[in-house]
């Protein structure tokens, strides 16, 4: 008889479990802005964007804003041996290559100390600085840039 | 026996003249074209990465650069940019490799650590054989005469019509790095 018994409840247990179980599962295919999909199955890929290839300056939207890149940088290898941004964008060669030169905020480390050339914490370029592509926005923005930084 | 050989070598032949300048004619085909071919061999892709130290170094990296794979399909391989095109360049640029044939026998560079160790010096040769012949290999592909300013993006456009048109700069002096990796570019000009 007590045998019988823990035989039901073990049953009725796994029942319990089984029924939660399929009432839990959730197979994904939430509407995202990315688009829906499945748990189970993997989206294609988005297209790759198209960087834009070689424009004048970009305005900033706002004060202290990281310039962002308006040309290709494919291949531009930024690492301990070379940094091919500088080549270019240093204070250096920016004269003769037209480039816009760095800010000399660039120089100082972060106890506000000014070094002689680009302090290491502000030496990987592409961390702040992005190159842009022909993308729209996903979600509506309501931001309006800042005035006194040549924006209309 | 060797007497004999010497004998037969230094007298005069009976056979009919037309007879030894044909065998002669035959025999300078064969060995010219044998040579050439063997010659086109070691011009090749597969012979170049025939050794780990190029299969490993220099072709991993040229791999991901745009050299290698590009919108339009066009690709230029090892010797594209490293053999001259031009016979008589072609056997010096051969003669000159000798080296090279010399440090993968005695093992120079085995490790990759070995290879970065020699990066520099290597890569200076390089941009210095490229230097001095006007950058001719990139010539071969990128004429200036056929460049048209208007399909450039702007920063091409200012270097290529100032710099490059005038003679002053070759197309290395800009475009270093642009199929393998960099060594430390410190004390490079415009680096």
């Amino acid at each position: 008889m007590k045998l019988l018994s823990l035989f039901v409840a073990v049953v009725a247990f796994a029942v319990t479990v089984n029924v939660i179980a399929q009432e839990t599962v959730n197979p994904g295919g939430l509407a995202t802005i990315r688009g829906a999909s499945n748990i189970d199955e993997t989206r294609p890929a988005e297209k790759l964007k198209r960087v834009i290839k070689d424009k004048n300056p970009i305005a900033r939207n706002y004060v202290h804003q990281p310039p962002v890149v308006p040309h290709q940088t494919r291949g531009y290898r930024v690492d301990l041996n070379s940094n091919k941004c500088l080549s270019c964008h240093s204070w250096k060669h920016a004269a003769q290559t037209g480039a816009t030169k760095i800010s000399l905020t660039h120089f100082e480390t972060r106890d506000g100390k000014t070094l002689s050339d680009v302090s290491p914490r502000r030496y990987f370029c592409s961390q702040c600085h992005v190159t842009q592509a022909d993308a729209a926005p996903l979600v509506e923005n309501t931001f309006e840039p800042v005035e006194s930084l040549g924006n209309e | 026996m060797l007497k004999n050989l010497w004998t037969f070598l230094t007298s005069p032949s009976s056979a009919a003249m037309w007879f030894i300048l044909a065998i002669g004619f035959a025999g300078g085909i064969i060995f010219w074209g044998g040579f050439n071919t063997a010659l086109e061999v070691t011009n090749t892709e597969e012979f170049c990465i025939g050794c780990h130290e190029m299969q490993d170094n220099v072709y991993e990296e040229y791999r991901e650069t745009i050299h290698y794979a590009n919108r339009s399909g066009v690709r230029a391989t090892c010797p594209d940019c490293h053999v001259p095109k031009k016979w008589t360049d072609k056997i010096v640029r051969k003669i000159a490799a000798s080296k090279e044939v010399w440090g993968m026998l005695t093992g120079v560079i085995d490790t990759r650590e070995e290879f970065v160790d020699h990066r520099r010096s290597m890569a200076e040769r390089e941009w210095k054989r490229m230097k001095e012949n006007d950058s001719l290999e990139c010539r071969n592909c990128h004429n200036f005469e056929y460049m048209d300013f208007s399909e450039q993006g702007n920063r091409s456009v200012k270097m290529h019509s100032d710099a490059l048109a005038s003679g002053e700069k070759t197309c290395i002096d800009c475009h270093k790095g642009i199929a393998h990796e960099l060594p430390d570019m410190k004390g490079v000009e415009n680096w």
